[in-house]
């Protein structure tokens, strides 16, 4: 149990720095895919200490308290990852995170700030019922939502569940804010409407913000990694695979619009999810 | 080193670039996001371009100033958080360049906010657009006390 804390405490220091090197290595790939030189892979940390360097300017109290509250909510579902917890239990955690982030960017009256939350809350409508479904297919194959279970198991998961793969791979490019599904807030520096969400935070505020999507992107790549988590090399072959297509995703795709998300990734997890869980139900 | 010295370092190698059009001939915002193509690629330095001003650490301003726009430029200025930087580029957002007797025009930038760096030309290069911003670091340098 104490080796367990001591661990879950490793990962969440080591989360951001793991985080911010990763987001590095994407502007990297992603400029090399458009026959650019790109930045230097350390860029993201520059981007963050220059933010906490700036000067704060906030709109009101609700604004300077939720990038906080995000921030915290993330590195706790890192920390439960760490801990082998309940999947549900992160589930719940991650939703509180990103609701205080709707939540700060419509505590001001701008429109790109407002409608970037409504998109915001439409991509959670569009991740949340797939996640859970992911969760619940582990749950039919180990018998608990326990990661621990996970690891017990002794098999890698992939064999059994390779749509539901597909599915969680839906969810990574939402929460990653890849295109197609950029529509909240683009992972690259756009304008307007595709900053939508972050519209309004700015200094400090924003460098949390960017923090915790770090924190995001760890916790997503070690979901994915419960799928092969019999072996490291495993782990490390289908997470490169997995973000490299998110990278090849997102510059061949354009953005799309909030209806098409829903249909898409709604209709298309849907059914890929039921297809799984019905076969995997047979094959027990 | 200390927290500081990591932040001021982070300062000058994330210069994010807001840019507004005081109502040029768009010859100067064409060389603007000509900085941007893979040919000049202007993130290789960490300078994005950025829509939002309360985002932005420089402010790209190009044309004339007049009296309907100063308005709008005085408060994309106020709406930065420090600390920032102001570049003016090409001959008009310098002095109003072929219009400066015009009746509507105030006249240079420098007339509305404190401008740190010019950029001359008719239009600015993409290059020189690139050699101001690395100029206009110089003075945030300067600024902190770090020159």
């Amino acid at each position: 149990m104490t080796s367990k804390f001591l661990f879950a405490l490793v990962l969440v220091v080591a989360a951001p720095f793991v985080g911010g090197l990763i987001t590095g290595i994407d502007r990297k790939i992603t400029a090399r895919l458009q026959s650019r030189f790109g930045p230097p892979i350390l860029q993201p940390f520059y981007d963050v200490l220059k933010l906490l360097g700036k000067d704060r300017m906030v709109v009101n109290l609700w604004q300077a308290l939720c990038p906080v509250v995000y921030l915290v909510s993330s590195a706790l579902c890192v920390f439960l990852f760490g801990l082998q917890h309940d999947l549900l239990l992160i589930f719940f955690v991650l939703t509180v995170g990103s609701v205080f982030l709707v939540m700060g960017a419509m505590a001001a009256p701008s429109p790109y700030s407002q409608i970037g939350a409504q998109r915001e809350l439409l991509q959670m409508l569009a991740y949340e019922p797939l996640l859970i479904l992911v969760f619940v297919s582990f749950s039919m194959v180990t018998g608990s939502f326990k990661i621990a279970d996970v690891y017990a198991y002794g098999k890698p998961l992939l064999p059994q569940l390779p749509l539901m793969f597909i599915v969680l791979g839906y969810v990574l490019t939402i929460k990653l804010r890849k295109s197609p599904f950029d529509i909240s807030a683009c992972h690259h520096a756009h304008q307007e409407i595709v900053r939508g969400v972050l519209t309004e935070y700015s200094g400090p505020g924003l460098a949390l913000i960017e923090i915790a999507h770090w924190f995001d992107v760890v916790l997503v790549l070690g979901l994915c990694s419960l799928f092969w988590s019999t072996s490291w090399l495993g782990v490390a072959i289908l997470l490169a695979c997995t973000y490299f297509l998110e990278l090849v995703i997102d510059n061949i795709t354009a953005r799309m619009t909030w209806r098409w998300m829903l249909k898409n990734a709604l209709g298309v997890g849907l059914a890929l999810s039921v297809l799984n869980i019905v076969w995997q139900s047979f094959n027990n | 080193m200390s927290l500081t010295d990591w932040i001021n370092k982070g300062r000058l190698k994330s210069p994010w670039v807001v840019h507004f059009d005081c109502g040029s001939c768009n010859g100067c915002d064409i060389e603007v996001l000509a900085c941007l193509t893979p040919l000049y690629d202007i993130e290789r330095f960490g300078i994005l371009n950025i829509g939002n001003p309360k985002h932005a650490d420089v402010l790209v301003v190009t044309g004339t100033v007049n009296h309907r726009n100063k308005t709008v430029l005085k408060n994309i200025y106020d709406q930065m958080p420090g600390p920032k930087a102001v570049i003016a580029i090409g001959a008009c957002g310098l002095s109003g360049g072929v219009f400066r007797e015009a009746y509507n025009v105030v006249g240079g930038v420098d007339k509305v906010i404190p401008v740190d760096v010019y950029v001359p030309g008719c239009p600015a290069k993409p290059e020189s657009i690139i050699d101001g911003v690395v100029k206009a670091l110089e003075v945030v340098k300067a600024k902190l006390g770090l020159a």
